[in-house]
């Protein structure tokens, strides 16, 4: 069954059309990636399906609910926690959490069950005001303010901007552990990565949907052939394998770089040989698969 | 060559707190330079001190030659400085952000005139010359604010998190403008939450509570680590409870905690 679902979803602000047209379908109990970089439209959604804009046209359905005719209804199966960090600051750790569970008419105790892993992590820190936390903890007890009224559907707006790597983790290891809870997952991210750790995505930009499916088969549909290629100066190997015959494009991915080729015919040792006369040295060329990042750079390439 | 960053036990306390504890690097002009850290580490505290907004509380730092504590506004002059969140006036044309910049850096009106045509030429923006910088997508700000940070040739850029929330193609062409500007040899001190990007980088510092507990290229830090790749360096040494080291010998660019 669907836990969310948006029909030709249309959103402008004066002449900039934010959402054009949007159409996805997210089921129970899936965590479900919208993965597109700022001012993709990703957190207009986010308000439309939170009941706190209103679209232009089309329809959607949250938790067998619709966000304007129903809206205080469904807000009380919504967890939403904002791109913006938008707790009390002036509040502590407990009063935050005390707070938005009675305004929800529940109590702590009620679901400490469903936050207990979150919360034991902050709650050394439960006298403390919320604007005193690091980054990683605002995260983590604006997570917990999202689940304290048990919602059935969770809209996480970019939970992980500006996280480091490692706290990023942590935040999705809990997001997969709540998923025992049948609760269905909404979440946005720029990082492509992150992609890898839902069941489904959608890559959205500027307003449309390029591509909905699981992560596995959005790279196994990338349509070319891909080379990860290594060399001495990484500069210089881009800009040649850029113009070599037949490439599509060369980007850099970590330590290689990607070359995608528009002509098929072109083999490991062709490009090895060519780079070899342009004198590059410590010249490495396998296939490799695509990742989500090919695949977006591939649908904004056309 | 001279370095063109050298800092000697730069440290700064806030009250009990050290933020950043007495750490010492140089960068040679030219080098991309990686300052990576987990939040409150003390990225932003260094690099407060290092472009002069922020006395040290011991140590000493050099940038451009001159010393950040007696010399702060020499310092400024000589460096760019770009951040994800502040970059450009949005309500200011592309063409007036270039001016009022020019201008800021002392610029004379020929130089300015002469270099607004070089950069909307080289970054295609000709079309967009006379457009708010808010009607401009992120991308083309991001770009834009890099080339406005190197106007008047500083020889040391700071770029703060300048690829958050970008494109990924946007963002590849965005470390090209990084890479064109090494070549041509200014220095860059880059900060990122993309461990992939730590890649690009020729060496790649680690900062964790104060210290920076590692420094080398990146080849080398996955080889001490025997990580796959640099996230998973980020991950050892930011996560305390696990071994920094495996293989029992420590390399002489760890400090040890006691030190």
């Amino acid at each position: 069954m669907s836990s969310i679902t948006t029909t030709n979803l249309s959103k402008a602000y004066g002449e900039v059309q934010a959402l054009k047209n949007i159409n996805l379908s997210v089921r129970e109990g899936e965590i479900f990636g919208l993965i597109g970089p700022d001012g993709a439209g990703k957190t207009t959604l986010f308000r439309i399906l939170a009941t706190l804009l209103l679209p232009d046209s089309g329809s959607a359905r949250v938790a067998g609910l619709d966000p304007v005719g129903d809206y205080k209804k469904l807000r009380t199966k919504l967890g939403y926690m904002p791109g913006r960090f938008s707790l009390y600051q002036d509040l502590t750790v407990r009063e935050n959490l005390e707070f938005f569970a009675s305004v929800f008419g529940s109590s702590i105790e009620e679901n400490y069950e469903l936050i207990r892993e979150i919360y034991v992590q902050i709650e050394p820190f439960r006298d403390r005001r919320a604007g005193a936390l690091s980054g990683g903890m605002k995260q983590k007890l604006a997570l917990c303010c999202a689940l304290i009224h048990k919602p059935e559907v969770l809209l996480l707006d970019e939970p992980g901007t500006g996280v480091d790597p490692v706290s990023r983790q942590e935040f999705w290891d809990m997001l997969r552990r709540l998923r025992q809870w049948g609760i269905t997952i909404l979440v946005s991210t720029p990082y492509m990565d992150e992609a890898e750790l839902c069941d489904r995505i959608a890559l959205i930009q500027q307003g449309e949907i390029l591509t909905i499916d699981t992560p596995e088969k959005v790279r196994a549909a990338y349509p070319r052939p891909l080379f990860a290629v290594r060399a001495d100066d990484m500069y210089r190997l881009i800009r040649d394998l850029r113009e070599l015959p037949g490439a599509a494009g060369c980007y850099a991915f970590g330590e290689s770089a990607h070359l995608s080729l528009r002509d098929t015919a072109i083999g490991l040792d062709d490009v090895r040989r060519y780079l070899i006369e342009r004198r590059h040295e410590a010249v490495e060329v396998s296939p490799t698969p695509a990742t989500i990042e090919d695949c977006f750079i591939e649908f904004l390439n056309h | 060559m001279q370095a063109v960053i050298q800092t000697d036990r730069l440290t700064k306390t806030f009250g009990h707190f050290t933020a950043v504890d007495a750490i010492s690097f140089e960068v040679a002009p030219g080098e991309i330079f990686g300052f990576l850290g987990a939040n409150g580490a003390g990225k932003t505290t260094a690099l407060k001190m290092l472009t002069g907004l922020l006395k040290p509380s011991q140590g000493k730092a050099f940038v451009a030659g001159y010393d950040v504590e007696r010399y702060p506004e020499e310092v400024k002059r000589r460096i760019g400085y770009m951040s994800q969140r502040f970059s450009l006036y949005e309500d200011l044309t592309v063409r007036e952000n270039i001016r009022f910049y020019g201008g800021i850096y002392g610029l004379s009106t020929p130089d300015i005139r002469r270099k607004t045509g070089l950069l909307l030429d080289k970054l295609q923006l000709g079309a967009q010359a006379d457009a708010l910088v808010g009607s401009l997508p992120l991308g083309w700000k991001q770009k834009l604010a890099f080339s406005v940070a190197l106007l008047h040739e500083p020889r040391i850029v700071f770029l703060d998190e300048p690829t958050s929330g970008v494109d990924p193609l946007t963002r590849r062409q965005f470390w090209d403008l990084i890479y064109e500007a090494a070549h041509q040899g200014v220095t860059l001190m880059v900060t990122t939450h993309y461990m992939d990007e730590s890649e690009y980088c020729d060496r790649v510092s680690i900062m964790v509570d104060g210290r920076m507990d590692a420094l080398d290229t990146p080849g080398n830090l996955k080889k001490h680590f025997s990580a796959a790749d640099m996230d998973e360096v980020f991950r050892r040494l930011a996560r305390p409870d696990e071994p920094v080291v495996r293989d029992g010998h420590v390399p002489h660019i760890f400090k040890s905690p006691e030190e």
